[in-house]
């Protein structure tokens, strides 16, 4: 059956809204992606009819509840080739890779280590990092970016060293949009048993992963980039290493047993879950992964494809454009600067004629300053994208030349 | 002594508001925004220092307060964007040669409110013309408990 995007688009109800009157142009999905209406039933359904606490097993809807969010975690397992004791739900990326920065990190580092990150990565997988190196009197060594926008990773035989512990590489980017090849670092990271933790926040909407077959140790990724929720992410971990290392958070719901003096963790996945989990939020993932398994992904894939070989070809042609980060090893993700704009400027001139694009740093300064420019303009393209949104933001472009 | 614009002066926020509620497309608005940002008084080159830096995520402004000697303030702003520049002299035609007090009494939300731009000085926005605000506003308090 011939994808059909006009189709899609019925299912995500936000994209018939008209910002100041104009049909919306939504480019801003590396950001957050719309949500299909099957996400908004799911979870109005668990609200009206499930709604209970988890785990507490007392009564029928408690029953309601537990049974339906942890079909949802086996929905995750099995869209990431995992099993569910591997399956941990998080507030997101960000603060899933804080829990594998903390616990994992304390639980390998020590002074003189190293930890092994990348040009491209996002705040969300420099920071949590940087934390826990000055805990442990590691340091941070990074894998150099190539003028093209990919990763530097014939450089890696040098980075990594037997005080390497941890390589912690985004899959793919969310300022430029590259794929790094994580089955090449892992296997390469293997060779001096160093742990391989991935920020699959950019990755998951676009293509299939499996775990398994990339071997890394941690995966992480954000509901609400894969139509699902926001407040609600998932850590994947290899089970061996998830019994192995301490919790992040404590409290309730993560302990088997407590007494004033000590505690012991409750089982997989459980031990890293304290509290109330955000229950509708996993529910709408469950609903979101789903759904996005139902469809064609060959077919979404080659049309997100299409649409950025679009926006590219428009690109090339458009004088004074510069495009940041052009390989073609990239998810949809255009970035660009025309030259004698200022991306705040075009991203405001472009919101007026209904037009959502990012602008900025994308909460990656150190790949904006190892670039040496201050941001870019950033449209991501979802598979509800059509051609039409792609010429309609360079017809926005030109126009605004008028002006600036 | 002021500072070599008609920001605050012979441009009052009234023009402002009177003017923008004359045009009635986003491109004539635009164009008048970013025709403002050139009213802006000359930034000196020599202020462009971290001291003055006010960072948003998307762009930046430089901010350069100078107190004159009949008690008011004169405001000095540049910025990397054209439209955060326009915002500026926008903010510039209520505030700049100014006393301390009618900064402080002076309703920003409310000005903002009234030529419907009101999103680009929310606190989210991350184009710095919200913190601009406030570093004139701190500084407006400092001088009067001075
Ligand atoms: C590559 C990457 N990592 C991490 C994050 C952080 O995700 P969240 O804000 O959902 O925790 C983002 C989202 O902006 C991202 O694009």
């Amino acid at each position: 059956m011939a994808f059909d995007v006009d189709a899609l688009r019925t299912e995500f109800p936000t994209l018939g809204q008209k910002p100041y009157g104009k049909p919306l142009v939504y480019l801003d999905n590396a950001a957050t992606t719309q949500k299909p209406q099957v996400v908004i039933d799911a979870i109005e359904r668990y609200y009206r009819e499930q709604n209970s606490n988890v785990h507490r097993g007392a009564h029928y809807l408690g029953d309601v509840a537990t049974h339906a969010m942890e079909e949802a975690r086996a929905t995750v397992a099995s869209f990431l080739n995992a099993s569910r004791e591997e399956v941990i739900w998080t507030k997101g990326t960000t603060d899933a890779l804080n829990l594998v920065a903390h616990s994992l990190g304390s639980h390998v580092l020590s002074a003189g280590d190293e930890v092994l990150i990348s040009t491209l990565e996002h705040h969300a997988n420099i920071v949590p990092w940087q934390q826990i190196c000055t805990l442990t009197g590691a340091s941070i060594k990074v894998i150099p970016l190539k003028t093209d926008g990919t990763l530097a990773l014939e450089q890696l035989e040098n980075l990594l060293t037997e005080r390497t512990k941890i390589v912690a590489v985004a899959h793919a980017s969310n300022a430029l949009g590259t794929i790094n090849d994580i089955a090449a670092l892992v296997q390469k990271a293997r060779q001096i048993g160093a742990y391989v933790v991935v920020d699959g926040a950019q990755a998951v909407s676009h293509f299939p992963v499996d775990v398994k077959q990339l071997d890394c140790d941690f995966y992480a990724f954000s509901g609400h980039k894969v139509f699902g929720p926001t407040g609600i992410g998932v850590l994947y971990g290899k089970r061996e290493l998830l019994e192995a290392i301490p919790p992040y958070q404590t409290g309730g719901e993560m302990i088997e047993t407590v007494s004033f003096e000590t505690s012991t963790w409750n089982r997989l996945p459980y031990k890293f879950e304290a509290g109330t989990p955000h229950i509708a939020g996993a529910i709408g993932l469950g609903a979101a992964l789903t759904w996005l398994m139902q469809q064609d992904r060959q077919a979404l894939w080659e049309h997100e494809s299409a649409l950025l070989a679009h926006a590219t070809e428009h690109a090339r042609a458009f004088a004074g454009m510069r495009i940041i980060g052009d390989n073609n090893s990239k998810v949809g993700v255009l970035s660009f600067l025309i030259e004698g704009t200022h991306p705040s400027d075009v991203g405001t001139l472009l919101d007026q004629q209904g037009i959502a694009v990012r602008t900025g740093h994308h909460c990656t300064m150190p790949l904006m300053d190892s670039l040496g420019i201050p941001g870019t303009v950033r449209a991501a393209f979802a598979p509800y994208n059509t051609l039409e949104d792609v010429d309609a933001l360079f017809t926005g472009l030109h126009k605004i030349m008028n002006f600036l | 002594m002021s500072n070599e614009t008609s920001l605050g002066s012979s441009t009052t926020h009234e023009d402002i508001v009177d003017t923008l509620s004359f045009f009635d497309d986003w491109e004539e608005r635009y164009t008048y925004i970013i025709e403002l940002g050139k009213a802006l008084p000359p930034y000196p080159e020599a202020l462009k220092i971290e001291s003055h830096l006010v960072r948003g995520c998307q762009s930046q402004v430089w901010l350069h307060i100078e107190v004159n000697d009949d008690g008011t303030l004169s405001l000095y702003v540049d910025s990397d964007a054209l439209i955060v520049r326009g915002l500026a002299a926008i903010v510039l035609a209520a505030l700049n040669q100014k006393t301390p007090q009618q900064i402080l009494d002076f309703d920003m939300q409310a000005y903002f409110q009234a030529i419907d731009l009101l999103k680009h000085i929310s606190p989210t926005r991350g184009n710095g013309v919200q913190s601009m605000v406030e570093r004139i506003r701190h500084e407006a308090q400092k001088r009067l408990a001075a």
